[in-house]
């Protein structure tokens, strides 16, 4: 089953109308976000109790209906591996710090992983199917599959799916522990040949249908989830059989845009399965501009998205070869630590 | 390309009635529902409030389930349900299949991360890392996954107390679109100092055994557990014996409250309508309803008051299994489900614990006493939860 991309919204470290423009570039560990204001969709004594995943998943869902021209989608499915950090997190610490004594309920009601979804439901009114995957770096791809094999059960709806993860001060301390991250300026972090990447964070949504609409911006063909591959091979192998079933080759791919995150062993898997699938393909990344998060891919989906539709692809995100020009179908492959990898094909429509 | 039925293959289920299914079953048949000061846990509340704990230390757990003692007891309890579950359906090796494994829960690894914060807030440099690792709900299935073999799908779905039945819709709509020949699907939660506390600050939790759709209840008491199916395709199940059919499910949601149900409870009514309609069934084709019946006020009003008025023709045979189990979160979707598919295997009603006063905005009470021998055709499971999710399954003889 394929899908349209009827509208997307994205809240991330770059402007939500950025491309084509002027990229915002970050130095440090971590990419913050640049806040659109919140209180054009959401009520000003909301937000203040909000923590900033819900906030950047109402702000992006809202923003995709409007660019598609919908009130009230006919579900609203989305993916987030971490879910309500900022409100768990102050829930636990006080629970602990006051030993389980003089706790309130709002963190605790907010904490939960489908608030995002139940919030968007309730700010909309939407009785519609609702459904919260929690599932790492395939939280978004299994949100889009769901889609899809809803849009197969009934072409009449329309989808609302999307993803978001937030950074927050004890998440990125704990993660820093794990030795993930390094200090780095955006610009160079591709180049930067080290260990470790920049933290980011971010929603993006897309309402999601299975005609062709005059606000179509691009085709969603098919997404794929691989788990554990032995191999680099064994990727390899899988990338070739999953453009087959599309009907492709890997020179039919006009763009490969990457997940590469400026980490030295987690970008040389990209560049090895290439070199025996991709020589001549123009390849590009995207998480220079987003930082690396599970959900980051909805960044990517973002970008390719809009890039289709303007038929031009921003020049800071190429890493080989020249930006395609009125690209035809850009292939996102990312991974995360080399166990997770999903693979979205997007096409021009 | 959505063609063919899915079948319940076989079910697994660990909860405070029992480590294994006919365990539980035992419990409901001997009337022991069972609700007890933590013995596991700990916690400030240890002496308020009854839960419905596993009665097994994470040491024996890892013992059966055959992990490492420190992973997180949601891991340990999800493997021993879907390994339960796994052999009940008698389909030998599992990397003959396209196998899937969709699990859901609330809490991930909380249980251990709340042991790391003890430390990490006194010093951000400590806490041992090992006990982070596993702390998102995904971690916790990829842990099972991996236990079990299982390479073609991994998902985890997080819809509150919702979330196991959303799971076997998943796994279903998988295997109808032709991409997996079997799905072991279901939930898994342990009990957490998180959720005992959030619920307490929510005032919903009862000090003493829950009392669901009675009238003077005031609240549930918290369980923890696992249950998974075995989802399998109709080619699949041509070589075995299956428990009965998945046969319609439907998600809706009640755009009310982010923690209450609407007074009326719509998004009740819409799971239980779409659940019908998928079906091709009639509400008076149902024998037996397992309810969500929690036992807080606002959901056993809501509830029933769908109920009544989706069953017009008179209301079957229903109730809550939650009164023997407690509230098991994102793994009662899951267990509910295996006691939903058995019931109709083996003609089973479940008592409803601690019933004695008709809800006084209600024409029907739940059923009260254990029997088998009933001729059930179909059963319904309903799952309603936080942030509005709504889901209700049928589960049909053939």
């Amino acid at each position: 089953m394929k899908a349209f991309i009827q509208g997307a919204g994205c809240v991330s470290a770059q402007d939500s109308n950025v491309f084509p423009g002027e990229v915002r570039n970050y130095e440090g560990d971590r990419l913050p976000v640049a806040d659109p204001d919140y209180k054009q969709w959401i009520d000003i004594k909301q937000i203040r109790r909000m923590g900033r995943a819900i906030k950047m998943g109402v702000a992006a869902s809202h923003m995709s209906l409007e660019n598609a021209g919908i009130k009230n989608p006919d579900a609203i499915i989305m993916g987030t591996a971490y879910g309500c950090l900022a409100d768990t997190g102050v829930f636990l610490q006080k629970l602990v710090s006051q030993q389980e004594d003089m706790l309130t309920p709002t963190a605790f009601i907010q904490s939960t992983h489908n608030t995002v979804a139940g919030q968007i439901a309730l700010l909309l009114g939407c009785h519609a199917y609702n459904n919260t995957f929690v599932h790492g770096a395939f939280s978004l791809e299994n949100a889009l599959q769901d889609s899809l094999l809803l849009l197969a059960e009934d072409p009449s709806r329309n989808i609302l799916a999307g993803a978001t993860d937030e950074i927050t001060d004890f998440s990125h301390t704990v993660l820093r522990r794990f030795g993930l991250y390094k200090n780095a300026h955006t610009s160079g972090l591709l180049r930067s040949q080290s260990q470790g990447t920049m933290a980011g964070e971010g929603a993006a949504f897309f309402v999601l249908s299975a005609g062709k609409g005059e606000h179509s911006i691009a085709q969603l063909t098919a997404v794929e989830m691989l788990y554990r591959p032995a191999s680099e091979e064994e990727t390899t192998e899988h990338i070739r059989i999953f453009l087959q079933r599309n009907g492709l080759q890997p020179a039919d791919v006009s763009l490969l845009l990457t997940g590469r995150n400026g980490d030295t062993a987690n970008d040389r898997y990209y560049e090895t399965v290439e070199q025996s699938l991709f020589n001549d393909t123009p390849v590009a990344a995207f998480k220079h501009f987003c930082g690396e998060y599970p959900t980051a891919a909805a960044f990517g989906v973002w970008l390719a998205a809009g890039s289709l539709q303007r038929g031009s692809i921003p020049e800071e995100a190429m890493v080989k070869g020249l930006p395609p020009v009125q690209p035809e179908r850009i292939l996102i492959w990312n991974h995360h630590h080399a166990k997770h990898h999903s693979l979205i094909l997007l096409e021009k429509c | 390309m959505m063609t063919g039925s899915v079948w319940i293959a076989g079910g697994g289920v660990i909860s405070g009635i029992g480590r294994n299914l006919g365990a539980c079953v035992a419990s409901f048949e001997a009337m022991q529902p069972g609700m007890a000061y933590m013995q596991h846990l700990h916690s400030a509340h240890a002496q308020t409030f009854p839960v419905v704990e596993v009665k097994a230390g994470n040491d024996e757990l890892a013992a059966i389930a055959g992990m490492p003692a420190h992973w997180s007891r949601t891991a340990l309890l999800s493997r021993i349900a879907a390994q339960e579950a796994w052999e009940a359906s008698g389909l030998g090796d599992i990397r003959q299949y396209r196998t899937g494994f969709v699990s859901a829960n609330t809490v991930g690894g909380m249980d251990k991360t709340e042991e790391f914060m003890e430390a990490f807030l006194t010093d951000a440099s400590k806490g041992k890392l090992r006990q982070v690792v596993h702390h998102e709900c995904g971690a916790v299935t990829e842990l099972v996954a991996d236990a079990m073999g299982v390479r073609h799908h991994v998902s985890t779905i997080s819809t509150a107390c919702s979330s196991g039945a959303n799971a076997l819709m998943y796994g279903a709509r998988m295997i109808r679109a032709g991409m997996l020949d079997v799905v072991i699907a279901g939930g898994t939660d342990a009990l957490t100092r998180f959720t005992l506390n959030g619920f307490n600050t929510l005032m919903i939790l009862d000090q003493q055994q829950c009392r669901p759709f009675d009238d003077t209840r005031t609240g549930l008491n918290l369980g923890e557990g696992a249950g998974y199916v075995v989802l399998v395709s109709d080619a699949v199940a041509k070589g075995i014996k299956p428990w009965c059919r998945l046969s319609g499910f439907a998600n809706a949601n009640d755009a009310y409250h982010q923690t209450a149900s609407s007074p009326d409870g719509i998004g009740n009514f819409m799971a239980m309508k779409g659940a019908l309609e998928m079906g091709g069934l009639q509400p008076e084709d149902i024998g037996y309803i397992n309810l969500h019946g929690t036992g807080t006020q606002n959901n056993d009003s809501s509830e029933g008051l769908a109920i009544s008025r989706l069953f017009t023709g008179g209301v079957p045979p229903a109730s809550s299994t939650k009164s023997f189990t407690g509230h098991t979160l994102g793994a009662s979707g899951g267990i509910e489900a295996v006691f939903s598919a058995l019931a109709l295997r083996d003609g089973i009603i479940y008592p409803n614990a601690n019933f004695s006063v008709q809800m006084h905005e209600l024409a029907f009470s739940p059923v009260t006493a254990f029997s088998r021998g009933n001729h059930l055709r179909n059963v319904m499971s309903n799952s309603f939860g936080f942030g509005g999710n709504c889901s209700s399954l049928v589960f049909s003889k053939e």
